[in-house]
């Protein structure tokens, strides 16, 4: 435990002394205000409904800016072999760096909280609405990183880490509109392994454990995936 | 302290390190030297528990680095080879998070901080970024990282590389104090070097261990080497038959000048007798030098013969 919190803090350090990290944060908060002036103004939105949709697409983006440094630029640093080597538990050091991602994607989402004090100022917000929509942001960020994370495990390049980061989040973005031209007994997969179907309920303000559950295995699994190939120097 | 049988350790198809059996005891300071792909690194990420082997054993502290690989990562200080440090890091703070996650408790860390930071001369650097550093306190900083948590085994790979002569010089001396409270393994290809730090050697070639002793007993201990204008049967004859020479080599003959190493036995001084020899036959003698073969060039004699095999 101790030893999950000593990697965890070192994480949360190295993400907010990168500039990189800031420019992401900026980047993000710039848009989703202006989207969110925009929601708004034109849809007299109390719910935030329309923010958190594009919320969901940024991240995107984003998200893989964040991840793809965490492994590859200690492998090719070399560090990786020191963390390797400590008496740590590789997945220790996959958690560790995982939640220190998710820490930072919280402030991120926190910082934006004054969207909906603005609402509550001007008019009356639906907070249900709002507390369950970034839940969902959360737990859809969440499942976005751990992937991310795992491409930066892959190679110690971080461009590339990035660009298959990305790639991977766009597959599971668009996967249900693969569900379309499949035959009706595998549209029902597809379109439970897509992620903006179980993340619409959030938005208005439903939520559904069925949900919670998809993107929290994802992590797991995501995770799981980063502990095998760091062990994977043991096979080889 | 380690006990190192049969390791092998092959990436692919590609032998990298082949039955290497060693043993270090408390205290030693042994070194690992081999050209560049001899396989060194591959011996100590073994050790450290990095990677298994393919076949073999080794044990730390009796503890098999493989099926008891936290317990040996416990007891041992490693530092890759070309140091990786966080260089957005301070000093102060990277020895603090190293030190945590080898265990040592929140109470008692910032002592330990200091101490290896006293140790390893760094204190003056404790708030610098590492990044800011010279390449030679970085590698003292790689030094206080790993001994961060008194470990009993230190691992330490090619740790005076690309160091300026100075530097070397500092780190030689650092690792030296270490001796005796721990053991160490260090590697190198610099074969001097070793014989001045270590009280035992092994040279790896293509990832076998072609000798292994102390450096003394690898370098012909007392040899004197000429070069005489003669002819080279009549000298080396003449050389043998002086008191207390064991053996006389001929190293290379050209135009005329023979250059022979001539083997005496251990503390006799027959220079001034070899020098008479050789004048009492009307050779010339145009050097004589005694200390020995250097370790360097046994250690490229062991490599070339092996070579040939
Ligand atoms: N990860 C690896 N994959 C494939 N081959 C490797 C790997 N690491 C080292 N080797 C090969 O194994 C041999 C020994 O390497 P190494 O142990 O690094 O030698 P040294 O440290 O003595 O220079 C070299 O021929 C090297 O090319
Ligand atoms: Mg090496």
């Amino acid at each position: 435990m101790s030893n999950l919190l000593t990697m965890t803090g070192k994480e949360l350090r190295s993400h907010f002394v990168s500039p990189i990290a800031y420019a992401v944060m900026a980047f993000f908060l710039v848009l989703s205000g202006f989207f969110f002036a925009t929601a708004v103004l034109f849809s007299q939105d109390s719910s935030l409904r329309y923010v958190f949709s594009d919320m969901s697409i940024l991240l995107l983006l984003i998200v893989p800016l964040i991840t793809m440094r965490l492994v590859a630029e200690e492998k090719k640093s070399g560090t990786i072999e020191l963390l390797l080597t400590a008496p740590l538990r590789d997945g220790e050091v996959v958690l560790g760096k995982f939640l220190a991602a998710l820490v930072f994607l919280g402030v991120m989402l926190a910082v934006t909280g004054y969207y909906a004090l603005l609402i509550w100022i001007f008019g009356k917000p639906d907070w249900g609405a709002i507390i369950s929509g970034y839940l969902g942001t959360m737990l859809l960020g969440a499942a976005y990183l751990s992937l991310g994370l795992f491409t930066s495990s892959l190679t110690q390049n971080q461009i590339i880490a990035g660009a298959l980061g990305f790639a991977l989040l766009m597959l599971f973005f668009l996967i249900s509109w693969v569900a379309d031209f499949t035959g009706p007994q595998f549209s029902g997969v597809v379109r439970y392994l897509g992620f903006t179907d179980h993340f619409d309920d959030f938005t208005k303000g439903v939520i559904d454990l069925k949900d919670a559950v998809f993107y929290i295995s994802v992590v797991a699994v995501s995770l799981l995936l980063t502990v095998r190939v760091l062990e994977s120097r043991r096979w080889k | 302290m380690i006990e190192v049988e049969k390791l092998t350790k092959y990436y692919g198809p590609k032998a990298a390190l082949i039955d290497a059996s060693f043993t270090v005891k408390k205290g030693e300071i042994v070194g690992l030297i081999g050209l560049n792909g001899a396989g060194k690194t591959t011996a100590m990420r073994i050790l450290t528990g990095y990677m298994p082997p393919t076949s073999g054993k080794a044990r730390v502290a009796s503890y098999d680095v493989v099926e008891k690989s936290l317990e040996v990562r416990k007891r041992m200080g490693y530092m890759p080879e070309s140091t990786p440090l966080y260089t957005d890091m301070s000093v102060r703070d990277y020895l603090t998070f190293m030190g945590r996650i080898k265990g040592i408790d929140r109470r008692s860390i910032r002592h330990r901080v200091d101490d290896v930071m006293k140790k390893t001369a760094t204190t003056s650097y404790s708030n610098n970024l590492i990044g800011t550093l010279s390449k030679g306190y970085r590698q003292r900083v790689g030094l206080a990282q790993a001994l961060i948590h008194d470990p009993d085994v230190l691992i330490l790979d090619e740790p005076t590389v690309g160091l300026d002569p100075q530097q070397v010089h500092e780190v030689r001396k650092l690792i030296k104090d270490l001796a005796g409270k721990h053991t160490v393994i260090l590697s190198s290809h610099i074969l001097s070097e070793i014989s001045m730090i270590c009280s035992h050697v092994i040279i790896i070639h293509e990832g076998r261990i072609i000798a292994a002793g102390a450096p003394g007993s690898l370098s012909r201990g007392n040899t004197v080497r000429m070069v005489v204008r003669g002819p080279e049967r009549d000298v080396r004859m003449k050389l043998g038959a002086v008191d207390k020479v064991v053996k006389v080599g001929c190293k290379s003959v050209e135009s005329g000048l023979g250059t022979f190493d001539v083997d005496c036995a251990p503390g006799a001084d027959v220079r001034e007798r070899l020098a008479h020899a050789v004048a009492s036959n009307g050779w010339g003698l145009l050097e004589l030098s005694s200390g020995g073969i250097s370790l360097e060039e046994e250690f490229l004699a062991l490599v070339k013969k092996e070579v040939r095999i």
